[in-house]
């Protein structure tokens, strides 16, 4: 199992598309993976010492946040960036579990770690640049994104449902899941628009995945406007003249 | 590498054992029948256990050790799994050849074919260990050429100087004995330098930039907020700062010890009289080395995550 399975023309290869623009990181996906992970495919993710002084627990997608800043005067931009596995074509992860109980599979593209088979070996969580694994010590397993494999084919749901949790809870639409092996699918065309971008790429694991960058900031400095009280009137708005006495006197 | 200080032992342990085991066959190979009965099981036994214990200690540190059998199924791609499976092969000629050796089953025109088996079996399994970690393209420190001659260089000068030393204690002390220790242990001593200098040359071109595809050109990428307010799991797999702080102590201190093992065994030829406390001392100053070397080899890669809690191997 843990060989990858043959690549094909025109595979399907479900992932999600993330629009860095949009993400407010407001933690809904996160929290609304932990929720559905939980109760789902995979032994229930883990949490130790959760009220007490130092909680953790196992979280399959976490969303950093970065500065990103050009000269000194340049007001720098942050970038909210939710990390979960990326599904990616050609996974080590896979290739160097020792019991097969991490595999990738051939008919939709998806990485699944088997709650089963997995020894927590933890070599996998080596293999992986992006960070994406999570061990389990309650159950001594591994875990990662699922792409919510139990909710996508989900028969019981609505059509709309069919879609992962995180991309479901998203309240802004940052998230996007579908067939990027298909060029004329919505995900497909919004990276082909956006300039969807792989991580690491030189890595050569290919992620599915696709992220979207910011948007070009505008080339406009930031300059703090001068306060109206600051300002004399020029004697012709008699209505600013009474705000800025209101805002003089309210001032002191 | 949390729980690493067994491994760290173990590994050392196991590989003394395979390179002691190696260079028994050989020289069953070269020799015939254990001149000695009893230097013979004991320098076997040892090498067996030491083996064992590595084998078995490396189960513990897993998540789920009753299902290790697993481990042996992906040799098709996992070097793991194919460590696995070298080193429980690597018992069938190991037997075969202790059993010949020692008289157990009579067959003296066999010796030389299992002895060799035996070593190419210590060999390999020795190998597959060092790809496990040499193929990691996430790890710059492990992904590189000298990995694999280092481990074998490790167990083959740890193997020598413990054949010596077992040799000494039985009256079976001969000098090419120390001499293969000395070449060995310089041997290695050379690698793990060379390997040094090689990382240390590589430029660090994994850069947070790079790890965000965020930046465009002048562009700087500061980590502002962490997703979590805890250590993650991915943080304590990869923490292991003290070997990292120390770094170039540590290194000091391997090249010392190994520096050390050799001149004790110089010594053993020296002075006749001190043999067994001198092959002694040179086979624990070996055993340290290859303990320290894979305490710093081992955590050190790792570092880089804590930064960012993201990518492996991040500014490493
Ligand atoms: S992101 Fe990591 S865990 Fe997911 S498929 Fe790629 S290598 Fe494997
Ligand atoms: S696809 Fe499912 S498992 Fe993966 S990050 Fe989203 S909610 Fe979590
Ligand atoms: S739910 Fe959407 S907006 Fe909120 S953190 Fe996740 S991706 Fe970003």
């Amino acid at each position: 199992m843990t060989s990858l399975p043959a690549q094909v023309s025109g595979q399907k290869k479900l992932g999600l598309v993330i629009d860095l623009d949009i993400c407010v990181g407001c933690q809904a996906c996160a929290t609304s993976c932990k929720e559905w992970n939980t109760q789902g495919y995979s032994a229930p993710l883990n949490d130790r010492d959760a009220y007490g002084t130092s909680p953790e627990g196992t979280w399959l997608n976490r969303i950093h946040g970065y500065e990103v800043k050009g000269a000194e005067d340049e007001q720098s931009r942050i970038v909210h960036f939710p990390r979960s596995c990326l599904h990616c074509e050609e996974p080590a992860c896979v290739t160097v579990c020792p019991t097969g109980a991490s595999y990738k599979r051939a008919e939709d593209g998806i990485v699944l770690v088997n709650p089963e088979t997995c020894i927590g070996c933890k070599l996998c969580s080596w293999a992986c640049p992006y960070g994406a694994r999570e061990y389990d010590y309650d159950h001594g397993v591994m875990k990662k994104c699922t792409l919510c494999v139990d909710r996508i084919y989900n028969e019981n749901f609505a059509e709309e449902d069919r879609v992962p949790a995180c991309v479901k809870a998203c309240p802004t639409g940052a998230r996007h899941f579908g067939d990027l092996g298909d060029a004329e699918s919505k995900v497909s065309r919004l990276v082909a628009e956006r300039q969807g971008y792989d991580l690491l790429p030189e890595m050569g694991y290919k992620p599915v995945n696709k992220y979207l960058p910011p948007r070009p900031r505008s080339s406009e400095k930031f300059t703090v406007a001068p306060t109206p009280s600051e300002t004399k009137s020029d004697g012709k708005s008699r209505i600013e003249d009474f705000f800025r006495w209101a805002d003089r006197l309210l001032s002191r | 590498m949390h729980p690493a200080y067994s491994v760290i032992l173990f590994t050392t342990a196991s590989g003394a054992g395979y390179g002691l085991l190696a260079l028994l066959g050989l020289v069953g190979f070269n020799h015939g029948p254990a001149s000695s009965l009893w230097f013979g099981l004991a320098a076997l036994v040892i090498a067996l256990c030491l083996i064992s214990l590595g084998l078995l200690s490396s189960t513990f540190h897993l998540g789920r050790p009753e299902r290790a059998w697993r481990a042996f199924s992906q040799w098709r791609s996992s070097w793991l799994s194919r460590e696995g499976i070298a080193s429980v092969i690597t018992f069938a000629p190991a037997l075969l050849f202790g059993a010949l050796w020692l008289g157990f089953i009579d067959g003296p025109q066999w010796i030389g074919l299992a002895g060799l088996v035996t070593a190419a079996m210590c060999a390999v399994t020795v190998f597959c260990t060092a790809k496990i970690y040499s193929t990691l393209t996430t790890i710059r420190q492990w992904h590189q050429k000298l990995t694999v001659p280092v481990y074998l260089a490790f167990a083959l000068s740890t193997g020598a100087v413990l054949l010596m030393a077992i040799a000494s204690v039985f009256g079976r002390y001969q000098t090419f004995q120390a001499g293969l220790a000395m070449v060995t242990l310089l041997l290695t001593l050379v690698l793990k330098y060379l390997y040094w200098r090689q990382i240390d040359a590589e430029p660090r071109d994994r850069t947070i930039e790079a790890a965000t595809g965020l930046a465009r050109t002048g562009e700087k990428v500061r980590q502002w907020e962490v997703p979590h307010t805890a250590e993650n799991f991915i943080m304590k797999e990869m923490g292991y700062v003290v070997a990292r702080k120390h770094a170039e102590k540590l290194r000091r201190i391997v090249m010392i010890l190994l520096l050390a093992a050799a001149l004790a065994t110089v010594l053993t030829v020296l002075v006749s009289a001190l043999v067994v406390p001198l092959s002694l001392v040179a086979f624990l100053l070996a055993a340290a080395a290859a303990a320290v070397e894979r305490w710093l080899f081992l955590p050190k890669p790792s570092m880089s995550s804590r930064s960012t809690t993201a990518p492996n191997g991040l500014n490493s």
